[in-house]
């Protein structure tokens, strides 16, 4: 796969845990345009193991000249945002994917919910600006826990008052998704991006609500959650890796120099799916990609995120 | 690169040639006798020099004489360029893309210059020089799509990405092996490939589709189809049938070599960045059976290929009529030797 190298243009602690990277292209040139809702994987190559997180492109579409995305230090954090706290300094070269879109706006929506929850916010910060292009109807909705949490809040004051709401929790303002989502007019699409528990309350509002499933747009990355580790045995190559704990399955085939696909290591694209051959345990599957049915079979496991509870997994790889 | 464009009709009197310079780079499709049906998609980086994969967009001798053929049937059927309202971020996507990859890849030919957003277009062998306001589609003849698809070889359908699916929502498509486009604009995946025989059972297209559904910017993918053709006609689709229909009853074992012709499709697909659409280029190359036995191998190869391909794709190919005069014209090459794998010429 094609990379791009980019360059540390200036970094900005916009709220409380929250760092903000202007990036711009390593040699000087234009970066590529991308579709609000974009995000890119970024490599960081830590010492004995390599990261690659994505995150969301929160700047201008139009905008060829530098990019701009938001880390938040997450408390439970393998290394991929400590690094980018930490480790990365105004200067510093880094080798991120081409955007790609996964959270797009639908272009046939005759009216677009936007809903945020904190650091949530940056898909919708770049998809704004097309919104505003396209002279789409939007409207925003914003909750945070309180007014140091709230990282954009100002930046959409500023430019999109009229069509945002801010929510601020620790004054008690909640959003009421139900009463929200009855008040929009038919061929709403609505949007969210947040923390799981907003995300999935929202989406099960919206389809007690009737609402048809295309027009019910969620992303979440998800980070590899920490379990035991476990062997993997590979029947085409005809290798045994072993997964460590704070390691995913896809980090694994990855540092034993298996060329194993993947796209946004978040559980969302599919990308990376792999055909289960055997196990002596359990399948834990975290990712938003596969159908109940499908985790239900056992053949199918999205390594980027899932895992298994088992002395060994094989799979045909 | 120097190219001698070429004067040729791919109508009437049907004067199409390939030079053996163009019969050597013919992008043969068979690597063994026996042919199926596959998705065989793959990475759609620069081939070697000369091939007409050397390039992103393949500009060849008959880049002229196929733009005013497409010019001519636009003319004659001004639906064959239809775009839904919501496409017009993929247009200029597909704009930008075109000039910026033919002024990079053929200088002599082309060239584009951009202060800002206002941009000048040279296009020498049409003869082209416009300067306009990138995304103001108001500084353009006509809309920004329709004006690179008619200086590009090749049909391009722009597909928007939702609802989990592939739309076919613009296209502009001149050189159609026989679908319509005003019957497809706006038709899903699974629409469009509905009539495709012997592949639904296998869960080709699925796996396709949500291999494309993933596609990424800067990583192209390419594919090759085939079908046959009677005449060198570009323009074979179902609202013209009575024109070139009635052909495929002329074909005899002595003029097969001639009127007969392997019609194969190079189709790429590129990740568009503002709109996240895909562009869908299908570039078709034609070649007689007689230019095609100036290398044994081919005619050997293609005689088996057609001689034992399944009765569903002969009849899907719209070959059922005229297979039997082809073999008979093919035969006289195949001595049965065994010609190995590979595409090969020689």
């Amino acid at each position: 796969m094609s990379q791009l190298q980019v360059k540390v243009a200036s970094i900005q602690d916009v709220s409380a845990g929250v760092r903000h990277f202007t990036l711009v292209d390593a040699s000087g040139g234009e970066l590529p345009a991308f579709s609000g809702g974009s995000h890119i994987v970024v490599t960081m190559p830590a010492p004995g193991r390599t990261y690659r997180n994505a995150y969301s492109l929160l700047s201008s579409p139009e905008d060829r000249a530098h990019y701009e995305i938001a880390v938040h230090r997450q408390p439970q954090s393998r290394g991929g945002s400590i690094y980018m706290h930490e480790a990365v300094k105004v200067g510093s070269v880094l080798d991120i994917s081409y955007p790609v879109n996964l959270f797009a706006l639908s272009r046939v929506a005759k009216h677009h919910l936007l809903i945020a929850g904190g650091i949530g916010i940056t898909p919708f910060m770049a998809q704004i600006h097309d919104l505003e292009r396209l002279g789409g109807d939007y409207s925003l909705h914003y909750g945070f826990r309180s007014r140091e949490h709230a990282a954009f809040a100002d930046a959409l004051k500023g430019r999109v008052s009229q069509r945002a709401v801010c929510y601020d929790e620790s004054l008690g303002q909640r959003m009421d998704f139900d009463a929200l989502l009855r008040a929009q007019p038919l061929g709403t699409h609505v949007y969210a991006c947040g923390p799981q528990g907003m995300v999935e309350a929202l989406v099960a509002t919206a389809r007690a609500l009737g609402w048809p499933e295309h027009h019910i747009h969620s992303e979440q990355f998800l980070a590899p959650p920490v379990g035991e580790p476990f062997t993997l045995k590979l029947s085409k190559s005809e290798l045994e890796i072993t997964v460590q704990g704070d390691m995913s399955m896809l980090e694994a085939l990855e540092a034993a120099g298996v060329d194993a696909p993947s796209l946004c290591r978040g559980g969302a694209c599919g990308r990376c799916e792999l055909e289960v051959l055997g196990t002596d345990g359990q399948l834990q599957h975290h990712d938003h990609y596969l159908s109940d049915a499908d985790k239900a079979s056992g053949r199918k496991i999205m390594p980027c995120v899932s895992r298994a509870k088992c002395g060994y997994l094989e799979l045909n790889l | 690169m120097s190219l001698a464009f070429k004067q040729e009709t791919f109508r009437d009197d049907y004067t199409f040639r390939n030079s053996p310079e163009a019969i050597r780079r013919f992008p043969f499709p068979f690597p063994e006798d026996q042919y199926m049906y596959s998705v065989n998609i793959e990475p759609h980086t620069a081939g070697p020099k000369g091939a007409v994969t050397e390039f992103t967009l393949d500009v060849d001798e008959h880049y002229v004489a196929e733009c005013r053929d497409k010019a001519i049937t636009l003319e004659q059927d001004p639906g064959r360029c239809a775009v839904l309202p919501h496409m017009m971020d993929a247009e200029w996507d597909f704009l930008e893309f075109t000039m910026e990859s033919l002024a990079r890849d053929y200088p002599e030919q082309f060239s584009l210059s951009k202060n800002g957003k206002a941009w000048t277009w040279v296009n020498r062998p049409l003869g082209i020089e416009q300067s306009f306001v990138f995304g103001d589609a108001a500084t353009l003849p006509m809309g920004p799509f329709e004006y690179m698809g008619r200086q590009v070889q090749g049909d391009f359908v722009l597909l928007d990405q939702r609802e989990d699916t592939l739309f076919a929502d613009a296209g502009i498509v001149t050189s159609q092996a026989d679908w319509s486009l005003a019957f497809n604009v706006g038709m899903s995946w699974n629409e469009w490939h509905g009539p495709v025989p012997q592949v639904t059972k296998l869960g080709v297209m699925d796996r396709a589709l949500k291999f494309l559904m993933s596609l990424q910017q800067a990583n192209p993918v390419r594919r090759l189809n085939w079908t046959m053709t009677i005449n060198p006609r570009l323009d074979t689709s179902p609202e013209n049938y009575p024109l070139w229909g009635g052909d495929r009853n002329k074909v005899t074992a002595e003029n097969a070599g001639e009127l007969a012709h392997l019609r194969v499709e190079l189709q790429t697909l590129f990740r568009m960045p503002r709109s996240n659409a895909i562009v869908f280029s299908i570039r078709c190359y034609l070649i007689s059976m007689q230019e095609m036995a100036t290398y044994p191998r081919w005619a050997k190869r293609f005689h088996r290929v057609l001689r034992d391909l399944h009765p569903d794709l002969v009849e899907y190919k719209g070959i059922t009529k005229y297979q039997q005069a082809v073999l008979a014209w093919l035969s006289r090459f195949d001595d049965g030797a065994d010609i190995g794998t590979g595409t090969q010429p020689e």
